[in-house]
């Protein structure tokens, strides 16, 4: 082992620890930062490593410095650009991007790896070779499409609803059969690129035939599994040009990717199994028993106002109807507004509030909301039964009494216990269905009324009326 | 089997384990960024892609490594960009003066 070959070796050790320790310190709000920030060194100095492991070995040409260079600058300006500019309110689709590209670069290191020796004269690639290829490919590739499409469907390019065209079933099957038995083919010692071609063909299908028949609802979740997907092909990756911080990494983003899925599906009380075989509305809504007729109370701007304004203890239910308005800054105005009334305000944060888990933490934190005052479903249902007024803005589902029966689309979804507030003021756009397809009980409970607004001109009006009720 | 693939597959299996533990207890507050942070790690694909560049001496070989350099780029500095600029918006409490005293979580009151 040449020096060199030492001194990489313990770089990738020391950016293997940064991130193990790195992703422990995520564990905690107070830490997270610097667990990112750890685990960012880790990379710079595994990818230093690897300048300095290149420029020591000699075997790259000048074209090969000029394609790297060339890529990565190409990338990472991309990259950095999209980071910067994204608007918070979408931050799952670009995670989704960066993990699209990721599974892709995957793919393409073990294509390049089995072209390339395909191309020497007698060639042979060993089985402890080929079986890491073929899954780094397959897995690769349909992280890939699955993880663009994810994005499309959340960013409103592609239908958000669960798309199945007659046979759909049929066209997975067919695809899985064409990867495992080319992949297959392939262990048992062919070398055709030809096969890898359509081996490489049918994942990209695969990953698009997956995705397309999951609701959008459900898109967090896929997401989370095609990033421990991602993890898992960069592992194989690893194997195939035998680099183990690859292995490392990659392992590691496969096991804490799996656990954050199930964490995620626990959250809205769905089994992986179930959404990756098909999401909501692709036959379980015709059991829905859930509208119970009754009236809708509409309530005027000036009155919710006095209703939050003379209110001792206020809870708000923030959900995604929020961030798709925008109006994260609007809704923290408001609640410094009421605590200045010396009124008691918190927000209560639904595990799959937003578009992803933990995503309206990050929206209310973006709006200057501290942490701290953001309570978790568990902390805050039992508080519900005192709070005067409950705020839920742009918030469906998770709301929705239903739930706790039997029988319906989100039957079994843990929802926070808005309905035992002693008064509840709903802010939305219109008396429409949440993801669900179903309407909500809340709406016509007795003790509710509708503030019917978008959210950001809704709670502006709200704060100015709150504002003025001591003028 | 060689020693090298045995030493390969006990890392792996050690790294599965370690990446099942290490974020068991995760609130669901962090889990966007989380999610985030762990899809920058497997930017590490980038280090794959630098040396597979290193291999390259043909065109196909050239547009593969282009790409997947390309790719694990946008992946690991964007990654870690959003990441970033997630983690840093969290907060603990409110620096400017709040003289409410009702605060029932007993938060440390600015002087």
């Amino acid at each position: 082992m040449s020096t060199i070959e030492i001194v990489t070796s313990l770089a990738y050790l020391v950016a293997a620890v940064g991130f193990v320790v790195g992703l422990h310190l995520m564990n905690s709000p107070a830490t997270a930062r610097r667990g990112s920030q750890l685990s960012s060194v880790g990379m710079v100095v595994a990818v230093a490593a690897t300048v300095a492991k290149l420029a020591d070995n000699g075997g790259i040409t000048g074209t090969g410095w000029a394609v790297l260079a060339g890529g990565t600058v190409l990338g990472g300006a991309v990259g950095l650009r999209s980071a910067d500019t994204v608007k918070m309110t979408a931050i799952p689709q670009l995670v989704s991007i960066f993990n699209a590209v990721g599974g892709g670069a995957a793919a393409l290191l073990a294509v390049a790896d089995f072209v390339r020796i395909i191309g020497t004269t007698n060639p042979s690639i060993p089985t402890r070779v080929m079986v890491p290829t073929v899954l780094d490919v397959i897995i690769g590739a349909v992280t890939f499409t699955g993880s663009l499409l994810a994005a499309g469907k959340l960013q409103g390019w592609v239908p958000g609803q669960p798309l199945v065209f007659p046979g759909v079933r049929v066209v997975n099957a067919a695809l899985v059969a064409v990867m495992l038995g080319g992949g297959a083919y392939l262990v048992s010692g062919s070398h055709s690129g030809w096969v890898l071609l359509v081996v490489l063909v049918a994942s990209l299908g695969f990953g698009v035939t997956m995705v397309m028949p999951i609701g959008g609802a459900d898109m967090p979740v896929v997401i989370s599994l095609l990033n421990a997907l991602t993890g898992t092909a960069v592992a194989m990756a690893g194997f195939v040009i035998d680099n183990t911080a690859l292995i490392i990494a990659g392992a590691l983003v496969g096991a804490s990717g799996a656990i954050l899925t199930k964490l995620m599906a626990d959250a809205m009380n769905r089994s992986i199994a179930n959404i990756v075989v098909g999401g909501f509305g692709t036959g379980d809504t015709a059991t829905v028993t859930a509208s119970a007729g009754g009236e809708v109370r509409q309530i005027a701007v000036a009155d919710a106002a006095i209703q939050l304004g003379y209110a001792a203890k206020v809870v708000i239910v923030p959900g995604y109807g929020l961030a798709a308005a925008q109006a994260q800054h609007e809704v923290a105005q408001l609640a410094t507004e009421l605590e200045k009334r010396g009124t008691e305000v918190s927000f209560a944060i639904h595990p799959v509030a937003g578009r992803m888990p933990g995503h309206m933490n990050v929206l209310l934190a973006e709006a200057n909301v501290p942490y701290t005052a953001l309570r978790e479903m568990d902390d805050i249902n039992s508080e519900f039964p005192q709070a005067d007024v409950a705020l839920v803005i742009g918030a469906n589902d998770v709301t929705h009494p239903a739930a706790r029966r039997p029988g319906t689309a989100i039957s079994g979804m843990p929802i926070l216990d808005v309905d035992k507030a002693k008064h509840i003021i709903v802010v939305k756009r219109s008396l429409g269905h949440g993801y669900a397809g179903i309407d909500n009980e809340l709406y016509t409970d007795p003790h509710t009324d509708m503030l019917l607004a978008d959210a950001k001109s809704g709670l502006t009006e709200l704060v100015a009326a709150i504002k003025s009720l001591d003028a | 089997m060689t020693t090298n693939l045995l030493a390969d597959i006990s890392i792996f299996v050690l790294s599965l384990l370690v990446g099942f533990e290490v974020i068991s207890k995760v609130p669901s507050t962090l889990h966007t960024p989380l999610m985030s942070a762990a899809n920058s790690i497997h930017g590490i694909v980038f280090v794959g892609a630098m040396l597979t560049a290193a291999q390259a001496h043909d065109t196909v070989g050239y547009v593969l490594a282009f790409d997947a350099a390309t790719f694990a780029a946008m992946n690991v500095v964007g990654g870690y960009r959003v990441t970033g600029r997630m983690l840093k918006m969290f907060r603990r409490a409110p620096a400017p003066a709040r003289r409410d005293p009702e605060d029932a979580s007993g938060g440390t009151v600015a002087p």
